[in-house]
Parts: structure tokens; C-alpha cells; sequence
């Protein structure tokens, strides 16, 4: 079941809405988190309320330093590994006091957590919450690592990346597993709704998603890969270039699991090699000194079986 | 008429949520609680109530998912017990940090490990410092009496806490006594509709809730919290009166039995306080002058009104059902040492720990107490000050 909007929008009517996330945050310049965030509001229809969740992280820190929040809509944050359950809490209440007939407004429920709070620490809480079905959003904004506390390794990660817990040293090639692939764990629920996404040329992709996952009736999961400048070390102009690639590639293709059914969103016309997306990372960078040129065979060997994998999913 | 039945303590407090009717109940089995969920969601089940159950996967979700619907809005509770409190721990100073007026019932169990599913209090006792008010029972029926009151002590507006119902497991949660239960229209307007000021799902107002706070502001969210804990204890004494005129039965901070010209006191909590009770009649009857004061409300804990009902006892035996691996004292008589100490009381202390993991506490074990409390004033021996009773003999 999903609701349309009241009328069809156009691209500049998207972007001429009032932002939900005010300006005046503390979050880093190019950071994807917040790119993520408003992208993912914009798809809310005016006239519709909302309460935003965070799992801890960069940007709870960032966005509700009391006594200034970011948002305009009512946000809760609890703790780290629990945004899932809370916001399953708030779907609930809401249930009840409409039902009281003690609200009026019609709300929708979305909430955000960084890879750390989503893949490894709220895993839990997160599964279990979409379990149960509560009509929310789950949006994992997934920046491959904890950046909050300083580029640690999470299970989000890409193999060989270099963070502050798998160091790049004489006796290591960085992260030593591949990464967890969320979205086909979070399919693997049956959930109606499963987007992965991230910030392409004009964000069509994902605001179609978000508005899919919003407007979905029951549960709905949201990948959207938010690049971190100081993690993937980069420049902060080139995040979009750095989105571009990830999906070019196939690093991080665009689908979505609408009610079971695996659909591609996009195949690139000539899959581009990973070491484009790699090169542009300082995380990378070990990566491309001579004698290494295994890892780069093995991390393209690895990009090819998922996406080979998906390619099959997608085709039933 | 107040309605004649007989009831186990968690059946009790099921009873109770059932009059209350409460918006959401997040939780997670756990023994010995389990049955109060189980209870609420058969409730529902026949139309009885209209509470939104949610069957979380664990306590730790539980507890999430109640701060999510109490910040929303909404009248919300849990039950749980021991580990399933332990695995909530964080979660009990945002709640209390947030101001939430959620009510636990706890059915205390020993935590792990080893693990054990018997009573004893160490999974409160170890919450002590989480912020929340702390409410025990000694049977059924103030274990329902208590939940009753427990919206109207954490909603008030000078409180704003979040409480937590307590009753020993299986000794009260599982045992049949006899019950008086409450009409349930007296019930309903005892306790009133939930009317919350700032919520997140407010038509008129958007806030946030769960702030990142500096050092700038963090310590006066804690001092706000104090100032709220201090307020309570007036308001939980009104409300234990205003639910007396009602009831017939009323409510202080603690009771005091034979306390009043007693040479001897015992300072217990819960469901033991009823055998010391037994022990005390008897030995009042050979003449000795014993009393007992039950703890009712822990926190806040009521230092200066304890000294003062204590003022003129000679010896006291303060009981801990924890431990608190300090090798000092157990919890109750750390706290309750440091203020007879600030009250000047020369009263001569011993505290005993006992009935851990559900190990038996007796009659006996009480009336042995009260010798060796008798030679420490009478003879001046010197016991040990700090001991275990009940251990099995080798």
C-alpha cells in the first residue's frame, strides 16, 4: 500500500522545500551524513509531520548540542544501539493515541544511524524493530567505518580500508574481512520496503526511495552510502565524483527490494574498474604501492561475485 | 466494596495494569516477571484493554522502546527482572535523565552469576543510583497497592521521574495470598487520564528530547533530577494518604512495627520483613523489646525521617538482601550507617546479609539476631559488624 503525493512534483519543487534540517549544525563540510539526511526529508509531503530518531553518533553530536537542535520536526535521540527499538516506541504510542483520538496530525516515523550504530552496535534493535513491522523508516547512513569516535573498523567497512583499528603497518593490509552487505540482510527480514542508494547526479534515486520507504505502510530500510571526508580521506568537492565511481563500479549498486521482488535500479553501460573508486581514497592508498597488486585482484574479485550475485537476485 | 481474591503478586500487579489501562507496554520474558506480560497480553488478547503490547527481543529493546513511547507521549511500562534489569542498565539514566514518568515492575531476582532465578536485590540494588524511584513491597497486596499510586508519584509535576515497583520473586510473585483489590472506577479516578505537557507527538509543539549536553549544561540536568528525587518524598507521602482514604490502606516512606518503644530494631526491605514480623511477636510476648522499620521507598531514601524513628533504639540490625562487594556493608546499611552517623545516633549497628539467591531466612535466623544484638548492647561483646547468616554449615 503506498500513498501518493498530492500532486506531481518537479525537481525544482523538490528543492525549493523548506529544509528539516536547519543550517548552523556541527556536522564536517562535505560530510555525506547530513547530504543524506536532508535528501531523505525532502521526500516527507508538506503538510505531514515527523519525528526524527538518531542512533549516537557523528550526527546526533552534531545536529542536537543542547540547547540548539537541527531539526524542525520532533527528534529523539536514546543511545547508540537502540534507535530500532526506540522509534518503534514512538511508531507504537502513536498508534494508540491516534486511535484515542488524542492526535490529529498524521505523522511518519525516520530515523538515522551511521554504520556503527546500524550494522554492528543497534544490529539487535534495528532487526528487530523491522521484525515487528513498526511503519518506519530506518535509514543507515553508512560511512564504512566509527567516525565519531575516530575511524575505527566497523563491520561496514571494506576489506584492506585503513582505520585507526586496522592500521596499515609492515605486518597488515589494513581490514582484514569484506564488508557485511546490509540491504540483502535487511531483505532477508521481508520487509516490504529495502532501498540502497546514495548522492547521484541529481539525487532522483534516492528521493525516490526515501519517498518509497516513507510512504510504505510497515517497515522500511534505507543504505545510503554518506562518504566521510576525514575517513576515506578525500577531498571534501569531490564526494560527489566519489558517489559517481562507488556506483560505477558496482562497489555500491543502486537497487531495491519492493515487497520481495529484487530490482536493479541502474547497470552501468561499461562497469568501471574498482581502483577508480580506490584511488581517489587515501584509505586506499597502500593499495596501490608496487607489490600489491594482489589486493587490488582480490578486492575487484569480490565487487564482481556480489555483483554477479545481485545481477541474479534481480533477474527472477 | 473493595473485591475479596487471592492472588500471586505478579497476577496482582497484572491486575493492577489492567485498571490502569496504560497506552504501551514494551516486553521481554524473564523468569520470575514473565507471567505480568504474559497476563497484559491476554488482556488484550479478550478486549479488555486497549494497551498497544509490543513483544520486543530483549530488555534491553524493552526498555528502548518505553523510553521511545513515554517521550511520545504516551502512559508507557515494562516488567522485568535480574539479568533482563541488567541489560536495561544504560537505558535507566535516560530515562530518568529525560524525565520520564515510565514505570518498571520488578520482580527482583539475584543476577548472574552463577545464575540463579531466586529472589534477592541486587538487580535494584545495583540500579539504586540510576536516578529512578525505588517503591518495594512485602506482599501482594502493597505490591498492587503500589502500582497504583506509581503514575501519580512519577507524573507530578514536581516529580517527573520515572519508578520502579518492587517485589520479590517468587516469595511474592508466585505465592497465593489473600487481596483486596479496588473497584475499578475508584481505580480510574485514583489514577486519571495522562495528560503530558511536552511530547514529541504534540499537534501544537515540536521538541527534542535526548540532547547532547556539555559540561556547560550536564550537571544541572543532574541537579534538576535531585531536586525532583527530594521533591518526591512529600509527594509519594500525599499520595500514600490520598490512596489510604480511599483504600483503608495508606502509604509512608516505610512502616514501623512495635517500632515505638522498642529497645531492638530490625531495617529490612520486602517480603523477609513478614517473617522478622513473626520472630518480633514472639519475642515481645518473652518480653524483649523488639520492633522493625520496613523500608517502603529507597529512593529517595529517607535518611532524616529513618534517624528519627530510630532516635531511641539501643541496637539495630540493618538487613541486606545484596551485596555490594564494598567489605564494608551491603547497600542499606552504607546509606543508612552514614546517616545515623550524621544524626549522632550512638545506637550499636550490625548488618547482616541474607537470603541471597533465595536462600532461606527464618524465624530463627531473626530471633538469633536479636541475641546477638542484645549481648553487643547489654555485655559489650563485640561481634562481628558486618556478617553473613543463613550460609550452609561446611
Amino acid at each position: 500500500m503506498t500513498d501518493s503525493p498530492a500532486k506531481k512534483m518537479t525537481f525544482k519543487d523538490y528543492m525549493d522545500k523548506p529544509e528539516r534540517l536547519a543550517p548552523g549544525h556541527r556536522m564536517c563540510a562535505g560530510c555525506g551524513g547530513t547530504i543524506a539526511v536532508r535528501a531523505v526529508l525532502r521526500a516527507l509531503h508538506e503538510g505531514d509531520q515527523a519525528v526524527i530518531g538518531n542512533a549516537t553518533g557523528c550526527l546526533e553530536v552534531s545536529s542536537f548540542m543542547y540547547p540548539f537542535t537541527a531539526y524542525t520536526d520532533s527528534y529523539i535521540h536514546n543511545a547508540f544501539e537502540n534507535a530500532g527499538a526506540t522509534m518503534g516506541g514512538v511508531e507504537t504510542a502513536y498508534n494508540i493515541l491516534k486511535r484515542k483520538g488524542k492526535i490529529k496530525d498524521n505523522y511518519k516515523f525516520i530515523t538515522f544511524g551511521g554504520d556503527g550504530g546500524t550494522y554492528d552496535i543497534g544490529f539487535q534493535s534495528l532487526s528487530g524493530a523491522m521484525e515487528r513491522n513498526h511503519d518506519m523508516v530506518y535509514v543507515c547512513y553508512d560511512n564504512g567505518a566509527y567516525m565519531n569516535t575516530g575511524i575505527q573498523r566497523s563491520s561496514a567497512t571494506p576489506m584492506y580500508a585503513d582505520t585507526t583499528t586496522t592500521p596499515v603497518g609492515k605486518e597488515s593490509d589494513g581490514k582484514m574481512q569484506n564488508r557485511k552487505d546490509l540491504a540483502a540482510i535487511l531483505a532477508a527480514h521481508d520487509i516490504p520496503y529495502v532501498g540502497q542508494s546514495t548522492f547521484i547526479s541529481n539525487f532522483n534515486d534516492l528521493h525516490k526511495k526515501a519517498e518509497k520507504a516513507i510512504y510504505t505502510k510497515g517497515a522500511a530500510f534505507l543504505n545510503v552510502m554518506a562518504p566521510c571526508p576525514r575517513g576515506w580521506r578525500y577531498e571534501a568537492s569531490e564526494i560527489m565524483e566519489i558517489c559517481k565511481l562507488g556506483v560505477e563500479t558496482c562497489y555500491w549498486p543502486l537497487f531495491e527490494v519492493d515487497h520481495g521482488q529484487w530490482i536493479l535500479n541502474y547497470e552501468p553501460k561499461k562497469k568501471l574498474p574498482i581502483e577508480d573508486f580506490l584511488i581517489k581514497q587515501g584509505r586506499f592508498k597502500h593499495l596501490f604501492k608496487p607489490g600489491n597488486e594482489h589486493l587490488i585482484e582480490e578486492f575487484q574479485a569480490e565487487v564482481d561475485r556480489r555483483w554477479e550475485d545481485l545481477l541474479f537476485r534481480c533477474s527472477r | 466494596m473493595a473485591i475479596r481474591e487471592r492472588l500471586s503478586g505478579n497476577e496482582a500487579v497484572a491486575y493492577a495494569i489492567k485498571q490502569v489501562n496504560p497506552d504501551v507496554m514494551p516486553a521481554f520474558p524473564i523468569t520470575p516477571s514473565t507471567e505480568i506480560p504474559q497476563l497484559v497480553a491476554s488482556y488484550i488478547s479478550n478486549g479488555d484493554i486497549d494497551t498497544e503490547f509490543i513483544p520486543v527481543e530483549s530488555e534491553h529493546s524493552a526498555m528502548s522502546a518505553t523510553i521511545g513511547a513515554s517521550a511520545a507521549g504516551a502512559r508507557a511500562l515494562t516488567a522485568t527482572s535480574s539479568c533482563g534489569m541488567a541489560l536495561m542498565w544504560e537505558l535507566l539514566y535516560v530515562a530518568a535523565s529525560n524525565r520520564l514518568p515510565i514505570v518498571l515492575t520488578l520482580v527482583n531476582r539475584a543476577l548472574s552469576g552463577p545464575i540463579n532465578i531466586n529472589c534477592d536485590h541486587s538487580d535494584s540494588m545495583g540500579a539504586r543510583d540510576s536516578g529512578w524511584i525505588q517503591i518495594y513491597a512485602e506482599n501482594n497486596q502493597e505490591a498492587y497497592d503500589n502500582f497504583l499510586q506509581a503514575y501519580r508519584i512519577s507524573e507530578h509535576k514536581d516529580v517527573h521521574l520515572p519508578v520502579m515497583i518492587c517485589q520479590d520473586g517468587f516469595i511474592t510473585s508466585h505465592a497465593l495470598a489473600n487481596i483486596e483489590l479496588i473497584e475499578d472506577d475508584k481505580v480510574k479516578s485514583f489514577v486519571g487520564e495522562y495528560e503530558p505537557e511536552h511530547y514529541l507527538l504534540n499537534d501544537d509543539e515540536n521538541i527534542a528530547i535526548g540532547p547532547y549536553a556539555v559540561s556547560n549544561y550536564y550537571m544541572e540536568t543532574k541537579k534538576g533530577q535531585i531536586t525532583a528525587m527530594r521533591n518526591a518524598k512529600k509527594v509519594i507521602q500525599e499520595i500514600g494518604k490520598e490512596f489510604g482514604a480511599m483504600s483503608g490502606r495508606s502509604y509512608g516512606l516505610f512502616e514501623e512495627y512495635k517500632l515505638d518503644d522498642a529497645d531492638y530494631a530490625f531495617v529490612m526491605i520486602g517480603s523477609a520483613a513478614g517473617t522478622t514480623k513473626d520472630a518480633i511477636d514472639e519475642l515481645r510476648e518473652q518480653g524483649v523489646k523488639v520492633g522493625l522499620l520496613k523500608i517502603r521507598v529507597f529512593r529517595p531514601f529517607p535518611a532524616d525521617e529513618m534517624t528519627a524513628a530510630l532516635k531511641n533504639v539501643k541496637g539495630i540490625a540493618i538487613m541486606d538482601r545484596a551485596e555490594s562487594f564494598s567489605g564494608q556493608s551491603g547497600p542499606i546499611a552504607s546509606e543508612l550507617g552514614a546517616a545515623l552517623f550524621m544524626a549522632k545516633s550512638e545506637a550499636k549497628v550490625i548488618n547482616y546479609i541474607y537470603g541471597l539467591g533465595g536462600r532461606d531466612y527464618t524465624v530463627d535466623n531473626a530471633k538469633d539476631i536479636v541475641t546477638e544484638l542484645r549481648d553487643y548492647v547489654e555485655k559489650g561483646t563485640e561481634p562481628e559488624q558486618y556478617k553473613y547468616i543463613g550460609l550452609r554449615s561446611r
